[in-house]
């Protein structure tokens, strides 16, 4: 029982960790309808820039400048690559944004080299918070909770409750109407980017240090922020948390938990088969949980692809 | 005019006859690793230890055979099989005799059938395969042949290494055995089951577990179990991120027994575990680096560092592949008929500057040396990794290790 409690804290710590990038890739997509493939990118540069500035300045520092610089790179990326790319429609602005992560990958190796970095966490969080029967629960962890709580708040007040966010909310529905009433369309689009990006920064800060600052960190995260943004809903909010809570929780159990299919199977009423050896499903019947805990989001977005295509809050139907 | 044309035509024709015969007298080793991709790191990292071998060892000193020079050769594999045979041919092309490869036992299987089935086809241009690390035990088992020479200990022989070591600690009761969805982590698994029922009867298993290789973003869950399993000791092959993934969730979560590990030093690994992984952090290895064992390790290793400040020692077997080749060079007399120096080299004692004794066993091809317990720690280290202060410092020795088991080997000899 108290491991559960132990699994619901760190599911939450993934999910949330995952919402900070999925938020601001289901914000720009809502808003320009472009799929930033580079955006795990942003992430990995957050990490490396963190670390980088960590070192000179120190973790609190880093939290601060490393954000702003990755954000503001985000909204160069958009005034004069992703702009100029637009009029030629969606497909060429998928593969310049293709292009752009592997450029960061390359660059990063270029510039860090291809080994792991020693980024950790800072001494003033470097403490166990609590333990539940023996598990430790590090602050860093209550802390990485709290900042992406904090970041969820202040982006929900600001769409829904000030003068910039409904701005920002009538250029997605009516960008001609809202250019008609004289703002600069252009220049929200090129502020929702830098802020999107901004965001993946800020956790690629936070992040570093707990799951590793590496040139493969990119590829590792990449694919399932997508996986995140389908669940929710493209363009949803409250479907991006709503999935990345589902995902973290969903994988950390499915690890914490070896559940064996033959229990499964033997449950619903099939039974063993008695040769093993020369049975066609052999590795069918001796997988658990564990060793596919981490392909099960995809199942999951396959099965909501089939029954609900819009994702679970996503307002777009064809 | 016609005269100074012939002779102009004819003493460039001698410069290029002169030049190559200059270069036909270097004794080329072709180095088949990755240079790209992700593990480009390990693979560069192992080339530069093996032409500062060359170099320091043999070419410094005068080369072998009086004058012959060594010359190491990379060939980026980008870690495929496919791709790795490709190179073979080209490097056999190139007139090249040596083959060193060692980053995966599956490019290893590949090469060692490739060059099996050349030399039986090919005597004049025939080929011998230095293994410097793929540690399949295969290799010098079933699928052993005449032209492969291991350098490093294979897995069975560093578990058995281990499970000594573990057998001997009264304390350890429970053993949690986790690794990387693939063969070499199953192996591992396997081999520390059996070893370990076999030496400790009364040391309980409390958890043996496989989890995808390199898809991993999150090892807390997989640690909390190990945690909640109360194991006192863990055993894991994995390396790479995760390696450090699989490290830092662990000790984060308040694990304080040992992690016995494969491959948990150099690459960043060891400067990123810093602090942490003190005291925990295990690993077990052919070669000590610290404490220094002999003079020439340590001038050694000062040479590299004035070299390469960034690289690391990691793997100080490239350094006794390179020096027990030059050995059977000079005893076979020649470097062109690898058959000689393939005889010379079985059965052959190296004294190795990393303070062991090395045997290449002649029925397998297998060497045999010590095999250490080493500790990560920054304390007494010498010769630290990663540019950080923290290094692996040797903790226990089991001499000449794994020198009785028995091989299935049955070599075909020409």
């Amino acid at each position: 029982m108290d491991l559960v409690l132990v699994n619901l804290i760190d599911g939450l710590v993934f999910g949330l960790l995952l919402f900070m990038l999925s938020s601001g890739l289901t914000l720009i997509f809502s808003m320009m309808g472009v799929l930033n493939f580079a955006h795990a990118s942003f992430y990995m540069l957050g990490a490396y820039f963190g670390y980088q500035i960590s070192v000179a300045l120190g973790f609190w520092m880093a939290l601060l400048i490393a954000p702003v610089i990755i954000g503001v790179l985000g909204a160069g990326v958009e005034r004069y690559g992703l702009r100029r790319v637009h009029q030629y429609g969606h497909v060429p602005e998928l593969i310049f944004t293709f292009g752009l992560a592997l450029l960061i990958e390359e660059l990063v190796q270029f510039i860090w080299g291809r080994n792991q970095m020693p980024y950790s966490v800072p001494e003033v969080l470097n403490f166990t918070a609590f333990s539940i029967s023996g598990n430790f629960i590090p602050a860093y962890k209550i802390f990485m909770i709290f900042i992406s709580i904090g970041i969820f708040l202040g982006l929900l007040y600001i769409l829904t409750k000030t003068r910039v966010g409904m701005i920002i909310q009538a250029a997605l529905s009516y960008p001609r109407t809202v250019e008609a009433l004289g703002h600069n369309v252009p220049l929200i689009f090129m502020g929702v980017f830098g802020v999107g990006t901004a965001l993946a920064g800020v956790a690629g800060v936070i992040a570093g240090p707990v799951l590793g600052t590496f040139p493969g960190m990119a590829f590792v995260l990449g694919a399932i922020v997508f996986v995140t943004i389908v669940i929710g809903g493209l363009g949803s909010l409250w479907g991006a948390l709503v999935a990345s809570l589902l995902i973290g929780w969903m994988t950390t159990f499915a690890k914490a938990y070896t559940i064996r299919f033959e229990d499964i199977l033997n449950f619903i009423g099939v039974s063993t088969p008695e040769n093993m050896d020369d049975n066609l499903f052999r590795d069918f019947w001796s997988l658990t949980s564990p060793q596919i805990a981490d392909i099960l989001p995809y199942i999951l977005m396959v099965a909501i692809l089939i029954f609900r295509p819009a994702g679970l809050f996503g307002k777009r139907t064809k | 005019m016609k005269n100074i044309t012939k002779l102009g035509a004819v003493s460039a024709l001698s410069l290029i006859i002169g030049a190559s015969a200059a270069f036909a007298e270097n004794i080329k080793i072709a180095f088949i690793d990755p240079l790209s991709g992700p593990f480009a790191s390990t693979g560069t990292n192992g080339l530069h230890q093996f032409e500062f071998a060359a170099d320091y060892m043999v070419n410094q000193n005068g080369g072998v055979l009086g004058g012959t020079n060594f010359e190491v050769v990379g060939f980026d594999n980008k870690t495929s099989p496919k791709e790795s045979l490709i190179q073979l041919q080209v490097a056999i092309d190139q007139g090249i005799r040596y083959v060193v490869q060692g980053n995966g036992s599956s490019v290893a299987l590949a090469l060692t059938g490739a060059i099996e089935k050349h030399n039986s086809r090919n005597p004049d241009s025939r080929v011998l395969f230095l293994n410097y690390a793929a540690v399949d035990p295969a290799l010098t088992n079933e699928e052993c042949n005449f032209w492969h020479f291991r350098f490093d200990a294979n897995a069975d022989m560093k578990m058995d290494a281990l499970t000594d070591v573990m057998a001997a600690d009264e304390s350890i009761k429970n053993v949690y055995v986790i690794g990387q969805d693939y063969s070499f982590g199953k192996a591992v698994a396997d081999a520390a089951v059996s070893m370990l029922g076999a030496k400790r009867p009364d040391i309980t298993i409390v958890g043996n577990e496989l989890h995808p290789i390199g898809k991993v973003r999150d090892f807390t869950p997989y640690a909390r179990k190990i945690i909640a399993s109360e194991a006192d000791a863990v055993i894991t092959g994995n390396w790479g991120a995760d390696m450090l993934g699989l490290g830092k969730s662990i000790i984060e979560n308040g694990f304080t027994g040992p992690i016995y590990t494969y491959y948990a030093a150099g690459s960043g690994i060891t400067a990123a575990f810093g602090e942490t992984g003190k005291g925990v952090i295990r690993l077990i290895s052919e070669g000590i680096v610290n404490p220094p064992p002999t003079p020439e390790a340590s001038a050694f290793y000062e040479a590299f560092k004035a070299k390469y400040p960034d690289g690391n020692i990691d793997q100080t077997r490239i350094s006794n592949t390179i020096g027990m080749l030059a050995q059977a060079i000079e005893a076979a007399g020649t470097g062109d008929d690898v058959v000689k120096v393939a005889q010379a080299l079985e059965g052959m004692e190296y004294q190795s500057i990393w303070g062991s004794k090395v045997l290449m066993r002649a029925e397998d091809h297998q060497a045999i040396q010590n095999i250490n317990i080493l500790a990560h720690t920054d304390e007494g280290v010498t010769f630290p990794f990663d540019g950080s202060t923290f290094g692996v410092v040797s903790e226990a020795t089991i001499e000449m290790a794994s020198a009785d088991t028995p091989t299935t080997c049955e070599m075909e000899r020409p």
